[in-house]
């Protein structure tokens, strides 16, 4: 059966980053609790009134508690499911069937990293894998090194055509000041960058950087009464393939393509109604197969797609407008970053960066070897 | 046959320890299965046995480790065993950037880091 997802009954109501790039002298659970109250400050909703917490530290498994414990609330429901990048697309969709059930009145999902200030000092979140540990593979930038050999052998894959993701990537995040890099990127940079896991170089790979985000979601009846215009949630979907790279099914084709699908039957919309698209580029190549996962271009594909500036300020779609991973920020785990720059889009307060009258916007995350997936779609009020 | 499932890890580096690189069986579906296991994934039977690989496979994905001087670059690939299963490895034998895929290799145990461990060689 298919679940009913409750289409737009629930709405995103505040949003905030922190310490975007270096944030020295504050650790996790700072950052994500700085965001948190700058967050429930920009949707007027108190702190005690957060009776559902959606947290991932970047490794403590007991994290949610804490975090709770370091707010000062007692909420009903904490949700720290380990997906990665994409645990936040999912604590959307767990928050929303939440919201709507009743069982909790406000959701606070929320993030911080301290991982490049920290660097060297982080703790390991995944056990080593014995059939693939002694081959020496980087992690994770070698197991996408090989679904981008992949792509390149099955449909052709110039290293022109990564490129062109790392610098529409590049020419967003000069449009937006918060975003880390911002100093100019040719294709002659790009290509003389270097050499990681092949076909893969370090300008294919995102950023290290340190982070805090949090959202704040409500049932959109309370939405309306609130302090800024809601942004409902119309559609969100979850799918997990894999764990290692060795194991994935096909490395052609992720999670996203399941996932995208049920979420864009949920909100009743198609890939050719989006606005902006804000997926979870943690390397290049990802950039091409959600396209493709998504219904934006056919399968092998993507990589024509994407040329000519096609994603870029100015092409024919808007794809990761603040700049991404790879030029905007990355601290570890990214989702969370892709909703509210889509909540920043849907909102009209993305300054030079913003795409006029966007009312429709999805934002996607990623987690682990592309193991895990979540795709959200997102409205203005006039898309219910 | 004993009611007790097999201890996957112990038992794949004993046998690979003399030399033998298994995989594992399911006696009823016939299914192949890499990397071991107690059970075969996706049907739950549990009366997995091990069998000798045939050491023939296909690189399925390649890549090229890039190391800072005097460490050498190395590979890692995927290879999709002649019975089915994908596993990571390596190719050995041929420089890293000449592993592509569609390259026939066949199975072969080193030592490494005192550990045995099935790399591969261009047919």
């Amino acid at each position: 059966m298919s679940a009913a997802f409750p289409r737009g009954r629930a709405a995103i109501v505040g949003a905030a980053t922190f310490g975007i790039g270096r944030a020295p002298g504050y650790d996790s659970l700072d950052l994500a609790a700085i965001a948190a109250v700058r967050a429930l400050d920009d949707a007027k909703v108190n702190l005690s009134e957060v009776d559902g917490l959606f947290f991932c530290h970047p490794f403590d498994g007991w994290g949610g508690g804490t975090l709770a414990q370091y707010l000062g609330i007692q909420p009903k429901v904490i949700d720290s499911s380990r997906l990665g990048g994409s645990a936040f697309q999912s604590f959307v969709e767990h928050a929303a069937y939440l919201l709507d059930a009743g069982s909790i009145d406000v959701a606070l999902i929320t993030y911080g990293s301290n991982q490049a200030s920290a660097a060297g000092k982080l703790p390991r979140t995944m056990l080593p894998m014995p059939y693939e540990t002694p081959y020496k593979p980087l992690s994770p930038v070698s197991a996408y090194a090989l679904v981008a050999d992949r792509y390149r052998s099955v449909y052709g894959l110039k290293r022109e055509q990564l490129g062109e993701v790392a610098l529409a990537a590049r020419r967003w995040a000069q449009l937006n000041p918060d975003a880390v890099k911002r100093d100019p990127l040719s294709m002659d940079d790009y290509l003389g960058a270097r050499m990681v896991s092949d076909p893969l170089g370090v300008l294919d790979c995102c950023l290290v950087t340190d982070g805090g985000g949090a959202i704040v979601m409500t049932r959109a009846d309370r939405a309306r009464d609130l302090n800024r215009e809601p942004v409902h949630v119309l559609g969100a979907a979850s799918m997990t393939t894999h764990h290692h790279i060795s194991a994935m099914p096909d490395l052609l084709t992720t999670g996203v393509a399941d996932a995208g699908r049920r979420a864009f039957a949920a909100a009743g919309v198609g890939p050719s109604d989006m606005d902006v698209v804000q997926l979870y580029d943690a390397f290049t190549i990802n950039v091409l197969l959600f396209l493709e996962d998504l219904g934006f271009c056919k399968k092998g594909e993507a990589a024509s797609f994407v040329e000519g500036g096609a994603i870029a300020p100015g092409g024919r779609l808007a794809v990761n407008t603040n700049g991404g991973g790879l030029s905007c920020m990355h601290p570890g785990m990214y989702g969370l970053f892709t909703i509210i720059e889509a909540v920043r889009q849907l909102r009209g307060e993305a300054g030079d960066r913003q795409v006029a009258d966007t009312r429709l916007a999805l934002a996607q995350g990623n987690g682990g070897v592309l193991s895990n997936q979540g795709v959200v779609i997102l409205g203005t009020s006039a898309t219910l | 046959m004993s009611d007790q499932p097999p201890q996957p890890d112990i038992e794949f580096q004993a046998h690979l320890t003399e030399g033998r690189f298994m995989i594992q069986r399911s006696r009823s579906t016939g299914g192949y299965v890499f990397y071991p296991r107690v059970m075969e994934p996706r049907t739950g039977t549990m009366d997995l046995e091990w069998v000798p690989a045939s050491g023939r496979g296909i690189v399925h994905a390649s890549t090229v480790v890039r190391m800072k001087p005097p460490a050498e670059n190395y590979n890692v690939c995927l290879v999709d065993l002649a019975e089915g299963p994908r596993m990571m490895s390596r190719v050995d034998g041929i420089p890293p950037e000449q592993v592509r895929a569609g390259l026939a290799v066949r199975a072969q145990i080193v030592t490494e880091d005192d550990l045995p461990l099935v790399v591969f060689r261009p047919e």
